[in-house]
């Protein structure tokens, strides 16, 4: 029997279960994906958001503020990127300017340091690509940009090192109560626990109703998003969001911490919480209003779009505790932006309530740091040849467009919840990101895969499920 | 750190002509780095015959093609590297690669021929709305899944784009026992040969349906199915047009980008129609003493072409080193408009170049008994009727320098598609 079982390993999941390792507590993560960062973590906008949004006493601006501040720290302890590069809402509607005062006094009120509003030349200065009608701005200097992939398998993976298990590929069926607990019920067997963490992102009502009679109701909300090539990246270097107007809800464009340009979501409700299919209209929407703040986006440089699902609650709050009629149960629901900026600090709160209620103790032995893959990008030319001189691999370049070698996808399949998917190995070394879309490197890519983990090139997947890649030998 | 004369990048049939071609002018110095475990480049999974026809009068195929010029960089001695990836080159020429055995290192180059080749545009690029399920490919991964590593992508075909490599992976499929339903161009023309679509799509009954694409994917792990639409003389679908398609692979074949991340990086000049260097008649690009040729200078229709400009980028490269190949004074402008999209070379300097200078480009759309002009200033000095023009195959006009000697205070060389 487990003490806690964590449903779902997206950031929140696996920032719980980083949380709890550091007492002396069993954890077991479900997922029912194959890899950790597989829902809403893997396709958002990779924001860290400064805190000015939310309203004033919600749990949402108390826990994006105080995520926002452990990031710092937090990329330093667990090795990944993270920037803080400063955001600016800009008003492109001179009678709206009084929208940019309304969210500085929401910010300052939820403790957002450093913000100051701008006026339009001085936000032409610091972005020189704004569009010309671009009247003003508001500068939050401790927005920033983190890589959701990093950041999640960090978490994911020193929690493993910390004697969290992970169950992939593990949907939960069924929650039953039992006299002290909970019996999960999953296509890969039962797992008795004292208590749950509802971390399912839009499926945290699913389970949240299977232990309470007081319902709720996520919704998926879809955001679409276009990726631009390196050599877009410096088209801007502070995450641009639009004020809203009378015309809508606008999108973001940002650098990302890879050096890629990103922008959107779109923001559509949408029934199929497996609707993460992009559209004609939402596609043909970002490139429109991404123009609308952002001037000669060089939308030619597209190398990729995506969509994601934000797990929308009507409250639009977060819902974090102790599920009234359900003991032990325990929800993360309606995480939905700013999850991610939150995220670090939603595993503390989760795991200070378990501590109280499982009156939990330190462990001697917790280990705080995790190393991150080797980036042989990072090194000098003395440092590099030293790798390769013990580790061959490490000289051969498997993923031409983002440079990445042998040695770090070998790396990269042998950690602590490594990679078995082509999508597995491009979210930790970023193989296959690049502006060939994976053209070149798929299938030397599977054949590593084949050879580490000895699966069979026609049982390699994109990404788990039956999401194979070849159908079979040739005649 | 160790000099060589000439670097070539890449050992592809436009790196191997280089280097031949540059050992026959008199270079001892050469050496070809080639990230792959083979030389012979993208024709060593292009298994298919038809290469070679104008160059050696007869179909090779890829590997026998490639073969010929192995052989002969073979017997010349030229020295190249393995499994070797370029990773920068700098504009003073200096070469940072890196491989298994040797680590990263450096070459100080005196003379460099870029011939990196091309990739496929991917999906992405098209912002084709869908999922993005497993089973999409471009048709070039395809090719070497089929050929090089012999497994099949899929078994229901649909195939995006009517460029070379798509056509060619319509029969290939076809004949693996795949059953390919249907290749959509967005084109109202194909963007490949003419004897490939005779020879790949028509012989086997597989439906070409120009003005079409691709306007919805689905499938959550594997490809389900692909939604065709019609489009309009702009691109853009037109409603009601819609057929939906159950396939589990999508194939790709809709453009080729010449890969000048490296040209890009040393501050060559590249030209915005071709995606790649801008070239004088020597083949040199904006930086002294490098070169470039092959796809990775401006997509080609016949790798016959690439061979024949690589000889001659190699052989520039070996007058270069040896401080044969005077310094460019006046180089005229050769302009492409009016249907002729680019030239390459963009400038001929008539003391320069030789008694011949072929200037090749492409068409913007398809023509019929229409005329390739060149204009020497106001002046029409060409004007030849083409009986079919079509975007898919190259175009050319070759300058002679005596005639342009006749006209010494020229400014411009214009190249147009006339209707009469």
């Amino acid at each position: 029997m487990f003490d806690v079982v964590v449903i779902g390993a997206g950031v929140v999941g696996c920032a719980v279960a980083r949380e709890l390792s550091r007492y002396d507590v069993s954890v077991c993560v479900v997922e029912r994906c194959e890899d950790v960062c597989c829902g809403t973590s893997k396709a958002n906008s990779a924001i860290v958001h400064a805190g000015f949004d939310a309203a004033s006493g919600s749990l949402m601006a108390k826990l994006n503020v105080l995520g926002n501040k452990m990031m710092d720290q937090l990329s330093k302890e667990l090795d990944f990127p993270f920037v803080r590069n400063g955001s600016l809402v800009v008003c492109t509607d001179p009678d709206g300017l009084s929208g940019l005062q309304e969210l500085y006094d929401r910010g300052v009120a939820n403790g957002v340091e450093g913000l100051r509003i701008v006026d339009d030349k001085e936000a032409h200065d610091i972005e020189p690509n704004l569009e010309d009608t671009v009247c003003g701005a508001l500068y939050a200097p401790t927005g920033g940009i983190v890589c959701p992939f990093n950041l999640t398998i960090a978490l994911a993976e020193n929690a493993c090192v910390n004697g969290v298990e992970f169950k992939l590929n593990t949907e939960v069926l069924e929650i039953l109560k039992l006299e002290n607990g909970y019996n999960v019920v999953t296509n890969n067997g039962e797992i008795q626990t004292k208590c749950v963490v509802n971390a399912a992102g839009v499926y945290a009502d699913k389970f949240h109703n299977m232990v309470s009679n007081k319902q709720i109701k996520i919704t998926a909300r879809r955001g679409e998003y276009c990726l631009l090539d390196h050599m877009s990246g410096e088209h801007v270097s502070k995450t641009i969001f639009a004020l809203p107007t009378k015309l809508g809800k606008g999108v973001l464009v940002s650098p990302t911490v890879h050096g890629n340009l990103i922008i959107g979501p779109t923001a559509v409700d949408i029934e199929d919480k497996e609707g993460i299919n992009t559209t004609r209209q939402g596609l043909d929407d970002l490139v429109q209003k991404a123009g609308m703040t952002v001037k000669n986006l060089p939308m030619r440089q597209v190398i990729t779009s995506f969509a994601g699902l934000r797990a929308h609650e009507e409250g639009h709050e977060f819902i974090i505790g102790e599920v009234p009629d359900a003991p032990n149960f325990f929800d993360c629901a309606g995480i939905e932006s700013p999850g991610l900026s939150a995220a670090p600090a939603i595993g503390v709160m989760v795991a200070d309530i378990l501590k109280e209620k499982l009156s939990l103790k330190q462990k001697s032995d917790f280990t705080a740091t995790r190393k991150g893959l080797i980036n042989p990008q990072n090194m000098t030319l003395e440092e590099r040849n030293e790798l390769i001189r013990k580790q061959p691999a490490y000289g051969n370049i498997i993923c031409r467009c983002e440079s990445v070698s042998e040695g770090e996808i070998i790396e990269a399949i042998h950690r602590p919840v490594g990679a078995r998917s082509l999508d597995g190995v491009k979210r930790r070394t970023r193989a296959g990101m690049g502006r060939c879309q994976a053209g070149f490197c798929s299938p030397r890519t599977m054949e590593i895969i084949h050879r580490e983990l000895g699966i069979d090139m026609e049982d390699i997947t994109k990404s788990g499920g039956k999401s194979y890649l070849v159908s079979g030998r040739t005649k | 750190m160790k000099s060589v004369e000439i670097v070539i990048i890449g050992g592809g049939p436009a790196g191997l002509a280089a280097a031949a071609s540059a050992k026959k002018a008199g270079c001892n110095s050469i050496l070809i780095l080639e990230r792959d475990k083979e030389l012979g480049g993208i024709l060593n999974q292009c298994i298919h015959n038809g290469f070679g026809l104008h160059t050696f009068k007869e179909e090779l195929t890829g590997p026998e093609y490639a073969g010929r010029f192995i052989d002969s960089v073979e017997e010349l001695g030229i020295e190249y590297m393995l499994d070797t990836m370029v990773m920068d080159i700098s504009d003073t020429k200096i070469i940072t690669a890196m491989n298994r055995v040797d680590g990263m290192f450096q070459i100080q180059a005196k003379a460099v021929v870029l011939a990196m080749g091309c990739r496929e545009r991917a999906r992405g690029a098209l912002n084709i709305p869908g999922y993005r399920p497993a089973g999409i490919y471009s048709a070039g991964t395809a090719q070497r899944l089929v050929n090089m590593e012999g497994y099949m992508p899929g078994k229901e075909v649909v195939i995006l784009g009517s460029g070379d490599i798509g056509l060619i992976m319509a029969r290939r499929m076809t004949l693996e026992g795949a059953r390919v339903k249907v290749v959509a161009e967005l084109m109202p023309y194909s963007g490949g040969l003419k004897r490939n679509i005779v020879q790949c799509l028509d012989d086997y009954g597989i439906p070409l349906k120009l003005s079409h694409t691709v306007v919805d994917i689905r499938g959550r792990e594997r490809l389900t199915g692909i939604t065709l639409a019609q489009v309009d003389s702009t691109g853009k679908p037109i409603p009601g047009t819609q057929e939906d398609y159950d396939c589990d692979t999508l194939l790709l074949s809709v453009g080729l980008i010449p890969e000048n991340e490296l040209s890009r990086g040393m501050g060559v000049e590249i030209d915005r129609v071709t995606n790649g260097p801008v070239v004088n008649e020597s083949l040199e690009t904006s930086i002294t003493g490098v070169f470039a040729c092959g796809n990775v200078l401006h997509v080609h229709d016949l790798v016959d072409y690439v061979s024949e400009e690589a000889g001659k980028a190699g052989k520039n490269a070996a007058k270069y080193v040896s401080n044969e190949l005077a310094q460019s004074s006046k180089p005229v402008r050769i302009e492409a408009c009016e249907g002729a999209r680019y030239s390459v070379p963009r400038t001929v300097d008539i003391d320069r170049m030789e008694d011949n200078l072929t200037v090749r480009f492409r068409v913007g759309t398809t023509y019929k008994d229409a005329y390739i002009s060149v204009y020497y200033d106001d002046t029409r000095i060409l004007h030849r009727k083409r009986p079919v023009m079509a975007p898919g195959e190259m175009e050319q006009v070759i300058l002679q320098k005596d005639k342009l000697k006749e006209y010494p205070d020229l400014k411009q060389i214009t190249i147009k598609i006339e209707q009469e």
